[in-house]
């Protein structure tokens, strides 16, 4: 953790760890509530400091093909936008991962669906751990709760881009991009250079040098046999991903009854509904997935082993709760409380949930 | 005056027959073949001495398959 | 005297005045028989290999029937989503100024859905060059209407021909891009016979020259034939590319130095 304290939006401090990290490039397109990010960065003006490459795009479409090519050269390149934006890229999404490359997506979520509303929501989850595009993809997705872990979670999910070439999904809302928190800056990054990069990711195109054959990135082959292997490989690399970076924050589970899973603005709100319920003297708990692909299930498991009941909180109808039902033992209930169109829920509201549906049946 | 005599050598299996060469030919050196290539085209020849060696063919065929030669006589 | 000179006398490696040049693979080329893309392909791989611009070059393939120029072309080459590819290029170009970098586009990708994609890279002036073959049909996909069919064109989906009161009109999108501010060299050409292949192969060569000198995007129609889409064999589609296409895309320079040189 770094030296430097500042107080900091999330979206700002979002903006000032992707500078730091030694970004090369940053694509977007306007969009509510994150628009504070390419703002931010146009203001900081990174391409005089470390030489980063802002650019507003002309669309979300077009802003994602921007970090193809990018990605496709090695560089570090990140986009950030919110739902109806999200949806607008995942054909693009589908080719990144196709073609393995190495990005981080901001996604501040906002309650849909269509155009919804610009309040904070979470119904992307189904669209970013399960597939929006086409095809047999995963994504890496991490969940900050924090404005200090929105700056963190830059440059995790650049190096776990890299580490694994595909696509990392820094899945947040309105409310936690918005909300003002101090946060610890760290120590500026040095950008890689060309010959760096090359000796870094061979894969990158760079242009052919004598010394090796020509690079391409595609997703395409049209070699079913082929292209099978590659849907293998693919599945094997998600496989070790679900194997290392699982990510997940367990708060007074070990006494707990209930346990509430919830991630991002509903797991900070629920950590108050934790602490009116405990007054009550209602053992509750919270466990927090992190990374949200790949899913804690295996923690979840153990935890649902010796709880009484999970609530689910998740400011949608539902989605999260699916992940949890099939991972948590059958004899345990699972239920689901949530908030949509932009509505969060309060405290009290989630407490209540938990004595009517668990401790008073 | 400096004469010149060319010739060509033909990737007769990547030819794909299309012709365009045969009209690009100043002087009508090159036909198509009565034969077929392994893919089942009729591929371009030469099919008399006329050639100069001035690329026409060359340039314009779409696959890339000619090679052409020239030397003063 | 010429009849005394034998096969093996001229068949020397000093004598060739003409092969394909090694930045393009020995792959067999996936186009039909007589298709411009071919030429198009290796004219622009002769210019990069001319400027000894290999090592510094990334390319972007379309989707459309040159989606595998990569296979063909023997530079660091990315594949784009259908109609993207400047997309990719301006992050390539922005992110690697010194590099050379080019998107190859055909007439659905670039004038249909990459309409967006297209103007927006033209308007803001980046620095890559557009390599766009225009046949005025989907190729790849079986034949289909582009927004490039001219009226009365017959195509799978125009079966009676292009009817512009239902169809709309064909896109003149090089003419477009040429009144933009950010396009410094936008040009038509041909490759149809070896007097138009020499002038594309020059207007290729200007546009890379000048893309060296960052000074905006620099656009290179080539109006080229579908003997397949358009149901003739390649001659005939040629003579039929000159007689209908050639009319309404007059082949010429558009846009010289910053500056429109004709009527558009």
């Amino acid at each position: 953790m770094g030296k430097e304290l500042r107080l900091m939006k999330g979206n700002e401090a979002f903006a000032e760890a992707v500078i730091r990290d030694g970004a090369d490039g940053y694509f977007g397109y306007p969009i509510t509530p994150q628009s504070e990010v390419m703002e931010y960065l146009m203001v900081e003006k990174p391409y005089e400091k470390t030489g980063m490459v802002v650019l507003q795009a002309e669309s979300e479409v077009a802003a994602i093909n921007m970090l193809y090519g990018g990605a496709g050269c090695g560089k570090k390149v990140l986009t950030s936008s919110s739902s109806p934006g999200m949806s607008l890229m995942q054909e693009g999404i589908s080719y990144l991962a196709g073609s393995e490359l190495p990005c981080i997506i901001m996604d501040a979520m906002r309650g849909g669906p269509g155009l919804g509303t610009i309040q904070p929501g979470q119904a992307d989850y189904f669209q970013v751990t399960k597939g929006g595009g086409h095809g047999d993809y995963r994504l890496i997705v991490l969940a900050p709760a924090s404005v200090q872990e929105m700056y963190d979670f830059v440059e995790i999910s650049f190096d776990l881009a890299f580490k694994y070439r595909n696509p990392v999904i820094v899945l947040t809302d309105g409310a936690i991009g918005q909300m003002m928190e101090k946060v610890y800056i760290g120590e500026q990054k040095v950008r890689l250079t060309e010959e760096e990069i090359k000796e870094k990711y061979p894969w990158a195109t760079l242009g052919k040098t004598p010394d090796r054959e020509r690079n391409i990135i595609t997703s395409l082959d049209l070699d079913p046999y082929r292209h099978e292997r590659h849907n293998i490989k693919l599945q094997k690399k998600y496989k070790e991903i679900e194997k290392n970076e699982v990510r997940y924050e367990e708060i007074n589970c070990d006494d707990a009854d209930y346990i509430i899973v919830a991630y991002g603005t509903s797991a900070r709100i629920s950590q108050k509904s934790m602490d009116i319920a405990r007054e009550k003297g209602i053992k509750v708990g919270i466990f927090r997935p992190i990374s949200l692909w790949p899913f804690p299930k295996k923690a979840l498991r153990q935890l649902s082993e010796r709880v009484k009941g999970i609530l689910a909180v998740e400011m949608s109808a539902g989605q999260m709760v699916e992940d949890i039902r099939m991972h948590a033992v059958e004899s345990t209930p699972v239920e689901h409380y949530g908030r949509m169109g932009g509505v969060i829920p309060t405290p009290n509201e989630i407490v209540d949930v938990i004595e009517n549906t668990f401790v008073k049946s | 005056m400096a004469k010149v005599k060319g010739d060509i050598i033909v990737d007769i299996e990547k030819c794909k027959g299309c012709e365009v060469c045969i009209d690009a030919c100043p002087t009508h050196t090159i036909a198509m073949s009565e034969q077929v290539n392994g893919k089942g085209y009729h591929f371009m020849q030469n099919v008399h001495d006329a050639c100069t060696g001035c690329t026409n063919c060359a340039i314009v065929c779409p696959d890339g398959v000619i090679t052409v030669y020239r030397i003063k006589v | 005297m010429s009849d005394t000179i034998t096969k093996e006398q001229i068949f020397k490696p000093e004598n060739i005045v003409y092969k394909k040049t090694d930045l393009m693979t020995d792959n067999v080329l996936s186009y039909c028989p007589g298709c411009g893309h071919g030429t198009a392909h290796r004219i622009l791989m002769e210019v990069i290999d001319e400027m000894g611009l290999q090592s510094k070059t990334i390319g972007i393939a379309p989707v459309g029937c040159s989606v595998l120029a990569y296979e063909f072309m023997n530079v660091d080459m990315q594949q784009a989503a259908h109609g993207r590819a400047p997309a990719l290029a301006t992050a390539i170009k922005r992110l690697l100024p010194d590099k050379t970098v080019f998107s190859y586009q055909g007439d659905g990708d670039l004038a249909a859905i990459g309409t967006a994609e297209t103007i927006h890279a033209c308007n803001r002036g980046e620095n890559f060059t557009v390599i766009f073959v225009n046949n005025g049909i989907y190729g790849m996909t079986g034949g289909q209407m582009a927004p490039t069919t001219l009226e009365g064109m017959k195509s799978s989906t125009s079966p009676y021909g292009r009817d512009p009161q239902s169809m709309g009109h064909p896109l003149k999108m090089t003419e477009l891009v040429a009144q933009l501010p950010g396009t410094y060299y936008v040009t038509r050409q041909a490759v149809h016979t070896p007097a138009a292949v020499r002038k594309a192969k020059k207007a290729i060569r200007k546009a890379i020259e000048l893309q060296q000198q960052k000074v905006g995007m620099t656009f290179v129609e080539v109006v080229s034939n579908c003997n397949s889409g358009w149901k003739m064999t390649p001659v005939d589609s040629n003579k039929w590319m000159v007689e209908n296409m050639f009319p309404f895309y007059p082949l010429g320079d558009i846009k010289v130095d910053g500056k429109l040189v004709k009527e558009v």
